[in-house]
């Protein structure tokens, strides 16, 4: 009882870095109709600005601790947001009319520039975060299940960016207009509303979020390498759809049940077939119900 | 410059394209015995890349599909040569044709129930599948495929006693499997099926319309492309000896992809140039070996704004884009 309650906990916190990636892709395909595959490489870029940020925070001899993770996602999210944007305007707008094909060998070109960048500059072994900010200590919930710092932290981030973007998303003008971009563009802009700010927004929002899961990924794991884009990328990827792609709602909940789903499935059949379980589940949402589960449910889209 | 090129291209591309392709075949036939083993090596790469841009090209260009784990059914045509030979002694030319059968069966039951899918949904669970199949792989089924490690010890093939030992003889089975693999994929473009397969990319409802039928027609086009795919596998498994589930990375699927795209969807001069494009070049850029598949995205991005539908595009695709460009499909829901 209590170890299934530790496995739902950890997925709980796996679930929310994933659907805190999975918002930047379901946003994006909500507006654009396009697969982001960078989307996960930005996410991870997020993690190396983060590094960069406590190495270069550390080396101005400022006393070491956990409050430095502030000002580092601050900035992170602010670099990584305007990579996306500028993402944006060089490999997608130029697309926005040719078809379905382009746009995405575009998105995973960009994915393989991104990654490269990364590998270089960083090289290709393991970051690990300077242990100075590390969170330690935690909780004990009930019996033997223990909640960390570190994923306390998790869930209350990420809920509470969640919770923003669904306030911004349903209460106010941009958000009503993202929404409407997503129904119809020709009609948005009939409408008087400037398609092109709003996909301008949704590059910044996406990919900032995109960052902070980044560095909250990197300090709850430890370390991580460049294949990291790719790898976590594609499991958020999952998550959106499992949701229903294009639907906010749905790529929190798609990240919840992936999170919770892959932790069971490591604990109790074997850390081995995790992933398997995620995609197979992948391949099983779309041949039952292709737009996954929020995804007819919800009239509006995005 | 960018001018000249486009020109030059395009005079390239008033040839008609079976002198293109003799020219080229007598190119491959002579170009190998002037170089040295390395280089030769990479020209048999190329042949492996050029079969299996022709097999995806069925699923992509012809029929319009977006497949993008087409490696799995690479790795597992190699699995299949190889465990049948490994394990129960069966001769790499027996097993090949075994490697066919089997990849185009598992790539026919496997896509059958998500033919339904529209195109971005496809690929995302064709991304799937690549995966499982390498998940598989990776955790050792059934005890047979070796694990992470892969599978090691594989025969070279041999007929009539004589075995493709070096690095040549290999190039030119190669060779040969690419070459009725063209004049096949030549006959298939003006068969009832091959069109078939252009009224489904065109028009599903118009197609289904006419009389076409297009699920047949799509898991057909999957299952022939599966099986070829197969067969490059196997052939990649005889020479290399050595075969690991990174046969079915992700990337290896990309890489497929672009082939077929870059080149030219549907377009079979188009796969060739896209095959030295993807394989060739980096090669010749080994000097930036560590930025090579950022220059490899750049240049997939610069091509999509530049040229779209190719460097060497098929005639019917390229007038089905030049129609369309006034459309804005990604507007669309």
């Amino acid at each position: 009882m209590e170890l299934l309650a530790q496995n739902i906990l950890n997925g709980v916190t796996i679930g929310a870095f994933y659907a805190l990636i999975a918002l930047g892709y379901t946003m994006v395909y909500g507006v654009l109709k396009l697969i982001n595959f960078a989307h996960g490489d930005l996410f991870m870029w997020g993690s190396y600005l983060g590094y960069t940020g406590l190495m270069v925070l550390l080396g101005l001899g400022l006393r070491g601790g956990p409050w430095m993770i502030i000002p580092v996602v601050i900035a992170a999210m602010l670099i990584i947001a305007l990579a996306g944007v500028l993402l944006e305007r060089s490999a997608y707008r130029p697309l926005r009319h040719a078809g379905r094909l382009p746009p995405i060998i575009s998105a995973l070109g960009a994915a393989f520039v991104l990654e490269s960048l990364a590998r270089n500059v960083y090289g290709a072994t393991y970051i690990t975060y300077p242990s100075a900010i590390s969170l330690t200590g935690g909780i004990r919930l009930i019996g033997d299940v223990r909640a960390s710092t570190m994923q306390i932290l998790a869930l209350v981030v990420s809920f509470a960016m969640m919770a923003g973007l669904w306030a911004f998303v349903n209460f106010t003008r941009t958000g009503t207009a993202m929404r409407a971009v997503s129904l119809d563009h020709d009609t948005s802009r009939l409408m008087g509303i400037d398609v092109n700010r709003i996909i301008t927004v949704v590059f910044l929002i996406g990919p900032g979020l995109g960052a902070v899961a980044g560095i909250l990924v990197a300090l709850y794991y430890g370390s991580f390498d460049f294949t990291m884009g790719m790898t976590f990328g594609l499991k958020a990827f999952i998550a959106a759809i499992l949701g229903g792609i294009g639907n906010i709602p749905g790529a929190m909940l798609g990240g919840m049940i992936l999170g919770i789903v892959e932790s069971l499935g490591a604990g109790y059949i074997s850390p081995q077939w995790k992933d398997v379980i995620a995609y197979a589940m992948l391949a099983l949402t779309l041949i039952v119900r292709p737009t996954g589960l929020l995804g007819e449910r919800v009239a509006e889209k995005l | 410059m960018m001018k000249t090129f486009k020109d030059l291209l395009a005079r390239f591309q008033r040839i008609p394209t079976t002198i293109s392709l003799v020219v080229l075949l007598i190119v491959a036939i002579l170009l190998p015995l002037a170089l040295d083993n390395y280089q030769r090596a990479v020209l048999w790469t190329t042949g492996i890349y050029v079969l299996l841009g022709l097999s995806l090209n069925i699923i992509v260009g012809y029929a319009g599909m977006f497949q993008l784990g087409h490696a799995a059914f690479y790795a597992l045509g190699a699995y299949t040569v190889a465990i049948l030979n490994l394990k129960f002694g069966i001769p790499v030319f027996l097993g090949m044709i075994a490697a066919v059968v089997v990849s185009g069966v598992v790539g026919f039951a496997l896509t059958r129930p998500i033919l339904h899918l529209r195109g971005d949904y496809l690929a995302i669970v064709t991304i799937a599948f690549g995966e499982i199949v390498r998940m598989l792989l990776v955790n050792n089924v059934g005890g047979i495929t070796g694990g992470a490690n892969g599978l090691f010890g594989i025969q070279l093939p041999s007929i009539f006693g004589f075995t493709f030992r070096s690095v040549l003889s290999h190039y030119y089975l190669v060779l040969f499997f690419v070459v009725v693999t063209v004049i096949a994929m030549r006959r298939l473009e003006n068969s009832r099926l091959g069109r078939n397969w252009n009224y489904v990319r065109e028009d599903e409802v118009a197609a289904e319309a006419m009389g076409v039928d297009v699920v047949r027609a799509k898991a057909t086009a999957f299952l022939l492309g599966s099986g070829w795919a197969g067969l490059a596998g196997a052939l990649y498994a005889t020479r290399i000896g050595v075969i690991s589930p990174d046969m079915s990375k992700f990337l290896e699927s990309v890489i497929m992809f672009c082939i077929v795209v870059l080149g030219g969807t549907g377009s079979i001069p188009g796969i060739f140039v896209g095959t030295a494009g993807m394989i060739i070049l980096p090669e010749v850029f080994r000097f930036v070996k560590d930025w090579r598949d950022g220059f490899v995205g750049l240049a997939m991005v610069l091509m999509m704004i530049f040229r779209p539908m190719g460097l060497w595009p098929s005639h019917r695709v390229a007038m089905e884009m030049g129609e369309e460009e006034d459309v804005p499909a990604l507007a669309q829901s």
